[in-house]
């Protein structure tokens, strides 16, 4: 174990690497003061799950870590703590270290007090650093097919998860997503509380099930069968043989009416009755709302205050972020995986005016910047665009650019699903460019794309925004 | 077993909703588009756990699943085995994926070291990856022995090896990537209108001949002998495809791994 000395010692080395990065002008150096500072000490992480004095919650899940932890931080600010939490995507146990870098100053030292930590984890990667950073909280948000290349099947994360539950010597409250039965039925290992969130409103189901909802088979071997589905495999489930069944949520949504840029909910605390404006589009953004209510609830933080939080905060980083660039608003839209990527589709269609659920009525609305690149982040596996729905969006698209290193792949896939890209342009500021010029003055430019070409093309546009680099900006 | 009323292909998607680990169903979408394409009719039926399969079809399809999801099928799709091999016998098309393609061989031996029977379509038999053994995962480039087809591209993810038996064809030799083993530099199999293959998802999509010869053994089999070029009928997805193909090529030859000769 190291020393005090020289855990301050490779603080400092760290925040040093990190500067030097930046001057270099080497993007953010998320991952590069972690790496140096975890190799001088290793038990980094440790100290940092005891460092905020209200200790530590940690977010994991395939979709929404980084808006539930934006959220969350909104919650305890409104709460009267501060927080000390990790930079979007900064998930592994580099990013983690590479927090406290951050919040140690010049001298090394981090000053935790009036605190909470605020750490969203990667799924895979939690399993060994759940006992290091010995969470009061652990919030589960739900369990998609996401870079089969990277996570391998989803039984064994979710196994892996129960494991590390199991094996907890302390008592840490769960989180967990009642309408998802691979997060909800961790319950049964917990050595805490346990707080759930749930979608009661039936009318927010799908008419039907996607696609990407594969099949989902209970512990005891059935087959689950879902009375509900809100996406993929996520609704109101229960096993027909042992019994096993989405619980009653203690944090639910009773009401959804989904809006353009936002969702009016009403939501149920307890037996509490409170009217939310979710500040972001979609069914999934309502989710990641319940969630961080439901950590309130499991922090102590009263209801009203909660609420009010999550009602004033806005987009996380390059989730949904709204920007105006000559004369057009241009939102930025995160795609990691089938799931998200079939809500965001929902949420686009809803969000001009169509039911969302392609009823033929609509015209061609949709301006669109569609990206795709095949890093390492992004899933070196491109395949995984064939299981979103795209299909849903005939009609709808007025015009589409197709860009990123695989941008033949994508206007393929969309051309299997009917949609002709107008461009087909691999570099970014040129395809942005033709997007902008395609988007009437005054209509909306929605860019999807995923990890890596986010982080490029969220900075263009930014800039023309008169907005700053990422790293610039509060995380 | 030919039904020539109409321009009809009867496509059979097999257990889609337990295996479709690696984007199947972009084969499915290739080959409806790809049919409409040709003045065809993609009849697609699913057939999954428990269900029985129907008199007759043109076209089989099943994908790819993990070591959990083939333990789920395999002993049914076993006892399907003597009617899949009578289609096969027959001419019926057929595509099996990654997963699919090592239940489709004689056996497969899981991680757990039990052996699950296989359909016997292909003399293959397949073992998964032992401890200290990598994955098989990267981009894909292969030359496929079917004439017409040429240069096959994609991306592989499997644990298992497969090797050939006496009564097999290759479907491809391995030109970047890993293919049936990492050995033997053979990829997939081939047993009359039947494929086997490791590429997954989007194989039919970006292969746009390969698309072609799979449509016209199921046309064939229905009793349609001639079909339009592709060029001339729908143009959207030609176009792209064959952009798809040739980008894709590019990136496995850059980032695929060459085959040791
Ligand atoms: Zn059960």
């Amino acid at each position: 174990m190291a020393s005090a000395l020289q855990r301050r010692v490779a603080l400092i080395a760290g925040r040093v690497a990190g500067e030097a990065t930046r001057r270099l002008g080497r993007g953010g150096g998320t991952a590069l003061p972690g790496l140096v500072a975890g190799r001088l000490a290793p038990d980094l992480v440790e100290a940092l799950g005891r460092l905020a004095e209200h200790g530590a919650v940690t977010v994991t899940g395939t979709n929404g870590k980084t808006t539930t932890t934006h959220l969350l931080a909104a919650i305890a600010r409104e709460a009267g703590m501060e927080t000390l939490t990790n930079r979007s995507g900064s998930n592994l146990e580099r990013g983690l270290v590479t927090t406290y870098v951050d919040a140690a100053g010049r001298d090394g030292v981090a000053d935790g007090r009036g605190h909470l930590g605020l750490f969203e984890v990667d799924e895979a990667a939690l399993p060994p650093l759940f006992p290091r950073l010995r969470p009061r909280v652990a919030v589960f948000l739900n369990l998609f097919r996401d870079q089969l290349d990277r996570y391998g099947e989803i039984d064994s994360v979710a196994e892996g998860w129960a494991a590390m539950i199991a094996a907890a010597d302390w008592a840490p409250a769960l989180v967990l997503n009642a309408d998802d039965p691979s997060v909800a039925l961790l319950a049964e290992g917990a050595r805490g509380p346990v707080v759930t969130f749930g979608i009661d409103d039936e009318a927010a189901a799908l008419p039907e099930a996607e696609h990407a909802s594969d099949a989902r088979f209970c512990v005891c071997g059935s087959r689950f069968q879902h009375a509900r589905v809100f996406m993929g495999h996520v609704g109101h489930w229960r096993c027909p043989d042992c019994g096993r069944r989405r619980p009653r949520p203690d944090v639910a949504a009773t009401r959804v009416l989904l809006g353009v840029d936002g969702s009016e909910v009403d939501v149920r605390i307890g037996e509490g009755a409170h009217a939310l404006t979710v500040p972001t589009a979609g069914l999934y953004s309502v989710s990641n709302a319940l969630a961080a209510l439901a950590t309130a609830v499991a922090l102590g933080v009263p209801g009203d205050a909660a609420v009010r939080a999550v009602q004033q905060s806005g987009p996380a980083f390059g989730r949904q972020e709204r920007f105006q660039v000559g004369g057009r608003r241009v939102r930025v839209w995160l795609a990691k995986n089938p799931a998200g990527l079939n809500e965001i589709v929902r949420a686009l269609l809803a969000s001009r005016g169509g039911s969302g659920e392609g009823e033929g009525r609509e015209a061609p609305d949709l301006s669109l910047l569609a990206m795709l690149n095949d890093g390492i982040q992004d899933g070196q596996d491109v395949s995984w665009i064939y299981d979103a729905d795209l299909e849903r969006l005939e009609g709808r698209v007025a015009s589409l650019v197709c860009a990123g290193d695989r941008a033949e792949d994508l206007a393929l896939r969309l051309a299997v699903a009917g949609i002709e890209a107008d461009v087909v342009e691999r570099g970014t500021e040129v395809a942005l460019d033709a997007a902008l010029e395609r988007t009437k003055a005054g209509e909306v430019l929605d860019i999807v794309a995923t990890y890596t070409a986010m982080l490029e093309v969220r900075d263009l546009v930014a800039a023309r925004a008169g907005q700053g680099a990422y790293w610039e900006v509060a995380p | 077993m030919t039904d020539g009323a109409g321009r009809v292909i009867r496509v059979l998607s097999l257990y889609d909703d337990v295996m479709n680990v690696y984007a199947d169903r972009g084969n499915t979408l290739a080959v409806q588009r790809g049919a409409a394409a040709l003045g065809l009719e993609a009849d697609v039926l699913r057939v999954s756990l428990g269900e029985a399969l129907p008199e007759a079809v043109n076209l089989v399809l099943i994908g790819g699943g993990q070591d959990r999801e083939q333990r789920r099928i395999a002993d049914e799709l076993a006892a399907h085995g003597p009617r899949l091999r009578e289609w096969a016998a027959e001419g019926v098309a057929m595509l099996a994926v990654c997963g699919g393609f090592q239940l489709f061989g004689r056996w497969y031996r899981d991680t757990a070291g039990r052996t699950l029977p296989g359909a016997g379509v292909f003399d293959v038999t397949s073992v998964a990856g032992g401890a200290g053994q990598p994955r098989c995962i990267g981009d894909v480039l292969v030359d496929s022995t079917l004439e017409g087809v040429g240069e096959v591209v994609g991306f592989e993810n499997h644990g298992g090896r497969t090797y050939l038996g006496p009564a097999a064809q290759p479907f491809a030799r391995v030109l970047y990537g890993s293919g049936n083993n990492g050995a033997d530099g053979t990829e997939g199999a081939v047993h009359r209108e039947a494929i086997g293959t490791y590429l997954h998802g989007s194989v039919l999509p970006k292969n746009p001949r390969l698309l072609r010869h799979l449509l016209a053994a199921a046309a064939r089999h229905a009793g349609i002998e001639a079909l339009p070029s592709v060029e001339g009928a729908d143009g959207l997805m030609a176009r792209a495809a064959e952009r798809a193909h040739r980008a894709a090529v590019l990136v496995a030859r850059r980032r695929g791994r060459p085959v040791a000769r």
